[in-house]
């Protein structure tokens, strides 16, 4: 490290929102100090005043937020106290923001050239020619395959890791001294990410950029920085390198957080996950005391009457908690006593609950003019392309693959909400029709749902117990009062208090709001139930508790699960089964335990290799990051629809003639061309190496 | 596959339970002054409408022909018509009659508006189509237009403009419900209903409907003051109801060729009906800013 002068520095910076005329602290005396060539990570929950440090900084916090006190010294410059028109100095040029959601920073009625060419007009002072030739250059560095395309398209036309790459051009254009990142690679797949992520690395070594990356990923965040500040209700409550942090956190919350996320190759069988009970006050709620304590299982009596210091534990090692002294000697630890081990759960008895047979589900696109004129067929869309599925009885299938494999409409095929082209469905031993509006209740009764985001799946305008009695009466014909016999029970089952019935959705957390709608889809124990993206909306300590849930439930009512994610490490942890999705094609299906251990196929070994994890000590990976984005679904690739992105492509038959299944004497099957000795050895030598 | 980050709890829109405590007490429209100004001149036509016949010094077509043609005096507030009736007491008569017609008319609208929107935007498909093309061709002519062929086919009574308000505005409100509706089919909890198997009539009704009120609420009350205007319109022209009712417009209608000697008579009706539709807008407009979260 450096002596010299940091690019940032933030000296207890205290900022509040104003609430029906009551300004309450969002941030509170937060001290941050960034370096040249420095990334520095900012992790918290939803609500932890991340993403306001970050507005604060740039000064964008709108006339609802209001820096109260503290400063901000940007290379010596005072942030807080310049003018509008002097911000817009900075702005841009010398400090760059890159945000979460690309398609809003964009603005989508102006080509792409035109945006990055207008900032280097303004802050480089070049003419058009020259600007548009630069930025040209620019999306050649952030690797945009096909640049003179690119500049030339609008936003929607391009996919949303494009996007990503065109605003770090363009936060880059003008080379700045310091790059707020706030969650920039959240919305996108993990093989995009890790792209991003690796042009992220070089470029800020590159130029020594000091970067503020803000996000609630601890993966990402070892995988990129060298520091992190762990922010909670808007304190600091740990600063430190990465290394030490994610070896010896300090904090009871940090310990909380690095528990409650699986790592890959972690099985349910093995230990529970640690969920951090209860969640983060509201702003307002703030006391001068401990803001963890509540939900602190170390909490002592000092926690709730008084407002511990950040005290300095080690160089370069501050932790705002005052029991850290017995949490570094390892005398207390958050780590449950005992880790409560799941009993394992018996094969099942070879029932099958659900069989798929050359599953189908195209979409017919509306056939334009001239492809009426031309008497053309109209195009479809094949979202899933034949798919063989088996599952038995309480067993779970995880299904990963990026944004447009067919995960989710394979799922929404099952339960019904997508009506199926082609193929058998059956589920125990019944044919499923295709559409919901034509299968029995009976058939309903057997396969239920759990959606994505919590705050879509309950209605609004119902109390919690009205939702839960629906079920009872719709399903199981009970009359409304019997109906409303069952909410107790059913809050019961997924740990929510009785009470919760009379309230609405709105007054519930994101988790209970998962909870409910859990139990919803217990109402009528079903045989199979699945999960799409179960906990992708929640907090990370939040997670844990429902993935705990639906293990807790499965292990009770020995119903089959099928569990949708992009996050293979959740996958990972509940499924005894993984299929790889791409472009509506299985491509391997695996026992969750090897698959981790040793992909076979090449597109679960890029998956796995894109995937951050938290031990910051573990080797970058050894591979390159996929390129390119998922080809369209009207036109797939011919051949293996993985060739154009495969690394370990064959060639010409890879491009001509579909791979045939093959299978390993574990019964896992890949949808490859190359030899399944040949991929095992390779992830042998990999492994020794 | 989007990873979505749930950043606030309070989401965008509606706050459900909110809305019901809202309307439960009529107190929050009293809450920003214009609000309040425009519900208590509602409110005091509402009073008037009911307890007219009780408070009205005369009866609605009594003449006293000794005091024809009188300025407004303590005896006669709003003084006497051409044939000495008091128009003080005929307004309070019309209030009931205009207030009555406009208010039922729009309930109606509402009522059959909200169905047909439900199912052209539930059910989708060609009874969509059909609906909506039809309503096209409806709303293709200006509202005062249609009613004045409609009336001209059906003849001219009371329930004819009844009539004619639940035509001319059931496509307007059955568009406004469909389009609400559009987005609301597509929340996770209608489709947690269908994989439940509610009945569509469960779906539409107790599923989305409740989503729909606070939209359709803000609408109704915006009809209805066009409503008001459209009653008052039609009996200027003479083509709704006819003499001798009190309707206002047809106060302002009867009084036109003595407005130079008798300005009173003229005023007060017009006034009464520019009154009216000012209140129950800005009546409207803050119902508008309360559900809709506008402040």
């Amino acid at each position: 490290m450096s002596d010299s002068p940091p690019v940032l520095d933030i000296t207890s910076l205290t900022v509040a929102y104003e609430n029906e005329d009551v300004w309450q602290t969002a941030v509170r005396d937060l001290d941050l100090r960034i370096e040249a060539g420095q990334t520095y990570g900012l992790v918290g929950e939803s609500g932890s005043g991340k993403t306001t440090v970050a507005l604060a900084v740039m000064r964008y916090l709108g006339s609802s937020g209001r820096i109260v006190s503290g400063s901000i010294l940007f290379n010596g410059l005072d942030m807080v106290a310049l003018k509008e028109e002097e911000l817009r100095g900075v702005w841009g040029k010398e400090i760059a923001l890159v945000p979460q959601n690309p398609q809003s920073a964009l603005n989508p009625s102006m080509r792409v050239g035109e945006q990055i060419a207008e900032i280097l007009r303004r802050h480089a002072g070049l003419d058009r020619r020259e600007a548009m030739a630069r930025a040209e250059e620019l999306l050649c560095m952030v690797r945009v395959p096909d640049p003179q395309r690119v500049l030339h398209s609008y936003t929607h036309q391009i996919s949303g890791g494009m996007q990503q790459r065109v605003l770090i051009a363009m936060a880059l254009s003008t080379e700045p001294a310091l790059l707020i990142l706030d969650e920039p690679t959240t919305g996108l797949d993990v093989t995009t990410q890790a792209a991003i992520l690796d042009l992220f690395r070089e470029i800020t070594a590159e130029r020594q950029t000091a970067v503020l990356y803000v996000t609630h990923n601890l993966g990402v965040v070892s995988a990129l920085c060298d520091r992190v500040a762990v922010l909670y209700a808007g304190e600091l409550v740990e600063d430190a390198r990465v290394g030490e942090l994610f070896h010896f956190p300090y904090h009871p919350y940090t310990e909380g957080l690095l528990d409650s996320i699986p790592q890959i190759g972690q099985k349910k069988t093995e230990a529970i996950l640690h969920a951090i009970p209860g969640q983060i006050p509201p702003l307002g709620e703030r006391l001068e005391v401990c803001v963890f304590a509540p939900r602190c299982a170390l909490a002592i009596e000092e926690c709730s009457t008084q407002r511990p210091d950040l005290e300095t534990a080690a160089s370069d090692h501050q932790v705002r908690c005052y029991r850290w002294r017995e949490i570094s000697r390892g005398e207390i630890t958050t780590h449950q006593s005992a880790p409560d081990l799941i009993p394992v759960q018996s094969p099942g008895d070879g029932e099958t609950v659900l069989l798929t047979e050359d599953l189908k589900v195209y979409y017919g696109l509306r056939r334009s003019l001239t492809e009426m004129l031309r008497r053309q067929p109209g195009r479809v869309v094949k979202a899933v392309d034949g798919v063989d599925l088996t599952l038995g009885k309480a067993r779970t299938l995880g299904i990963v693959g990026e944004s447009g494999s067919g995960k989710t409409t394979l799922a929404r095929a099952v339960v019904g909400l997508a009506e199926k082209t082609d193929g058998e469905i059956q589920l125990l031993d019944m044919q499923l029709p295709a559409g919901l509006s034509s299968r029995t209740l009976d058939t309903l009764r057997h396969v239920q749902y759990v959606f994505q985001n919590p705050d879509d799946a309950l209605n609004p305008h119902m109390t919690i117990g009205q939702t839960l009695q629906r079920p009872f009466i719709s399903l199981l014909g009970m009359s409304s009062k019997e109906a409303a016999g069952q909410v107790s029970e059913m809050l019961r089952i997924v740990r929510l208090p009785k009470s919760y019935a009379d309230r609405y959705p709105n007054q519930l957390s994101g988790g209970e709001k998962q909870r409910v709608a859990i139990a919803r889809a217990f109402a009528t124990s079903p045989d199979l139930l699945i999960a799409d993206e179960p906990v992708s909306a929640l907090d990370v300590s939040v997670q844990a508790s429902i993935l705990n849930l639906l293990n807790d439930l499965q292990n009770e009512t020995r119903n089959s699960l099928i569990l949708i994610s992009h996050d293979l490490a959740v996958v990972g942890y509940l499924a005894d089964q993984v299929a790889v999705m791409y472009l509506g094609q299985i491509m391997e299906i695996s026992d969750a335990a090897r698959i981790f251990e040793a992909p076979m196929h090449p597109y679960t070994e890029a998956l796995l290799a894109a995937i951050p994890t938290i031990d910051p000590d573990s080797a970058v990976s050894h591979q390159e990051p996929l390129q390119g984005d998922v080809p369209s679904q009207i036109d797939p690739p011919s051949g293996c629809p993985f060739h154009p992105r495969c690394p370990r492509d064959l060639g010409d038959i890879c491009r001509t003639e579909e791979p045939v299944w093959q299978e390993n004497e574990f019964g896992d099957r890949i949808y490859c061309h190359i030899p399944l000795g040949e991929l095992q050895s390779v992830q042998q030598m990999l492994k020794e190496a | 596959m989007t990873v979505t980050q749930s950043s606030s709890p309070a989401n965008s829109g509606v706050a459900p339970g909110r809305g019901r405590r809202l309307l439960s007490s009529f107190r929050v429209l009293f809450d920003r002054p214009v609000t309040a100004f425009g519900t208590s001149i509602f409110l005091l036509f509402l009073f008037l409408a009911v307890a007219g016949p009780w408070l009205a010094p005369y009866g609605s077509n009594e003449q006293i022909y000794s005091d024809a043609r009188q300025p407004p005096s303590l005896a006669h507030w709003f003084g006497t018509d051409q044939l000495g009736r008091d128009v003080f007491s005929r307004i309070l008569y019309g209030s009931r009659e205009v207030l009555f017609e406009a208010g039922l008319g729009t309930l109606m609208a509402l009522f059959l508006g909200m169905t047909l929107g439900l199912i052209a935007g539930y059910r989708r498909g060609w009874i969509d189509e059909l609906l909506m093309r039809f309503f096209d061709s409806l709303l293709a002519l200006p509202a005062l237009l249609l009613a004045l062929l409609l009336l001209g086919t059906i003849g001219r009574s009371r329930y004819s403009v009844l009539i004619v308000i639940v035509i001319v505005y059931t496509p307007i409100i059955a568009r406004v419900a469909r389009s609400v509706v559009l987005s609301v089919r597509e929340k996770a909890f209608v489709e947690a209903a269908q994989i439940q198997g509610e009945s569509s009539l469960h779906i539409m009704f107790r599923e989305i409907l409740p989503s729909v009120m606070p939209a359709l609420t803000v609408e109704g009350a915006l009809r209805f003051s066009y409503a008001i205007f459209l009653v008052a319109s039609l009996g200027f022209l003479g083509v709704g109801v006819q003499p001798p009712s009190p309707n206002w417009g047809l106060l302002v209608s009867e009084a036109r060729p003595h407005a130079a000697q008798l300005p009173w008579s003229l005023f007060f009706p017009a006034a009464a009906i520019a009154l009216v539709v000012i209140g129950v807008n800005l009546m409207a407009d803050g119902i508008k800013r309360i559900l809709m979260g506008e402040r």
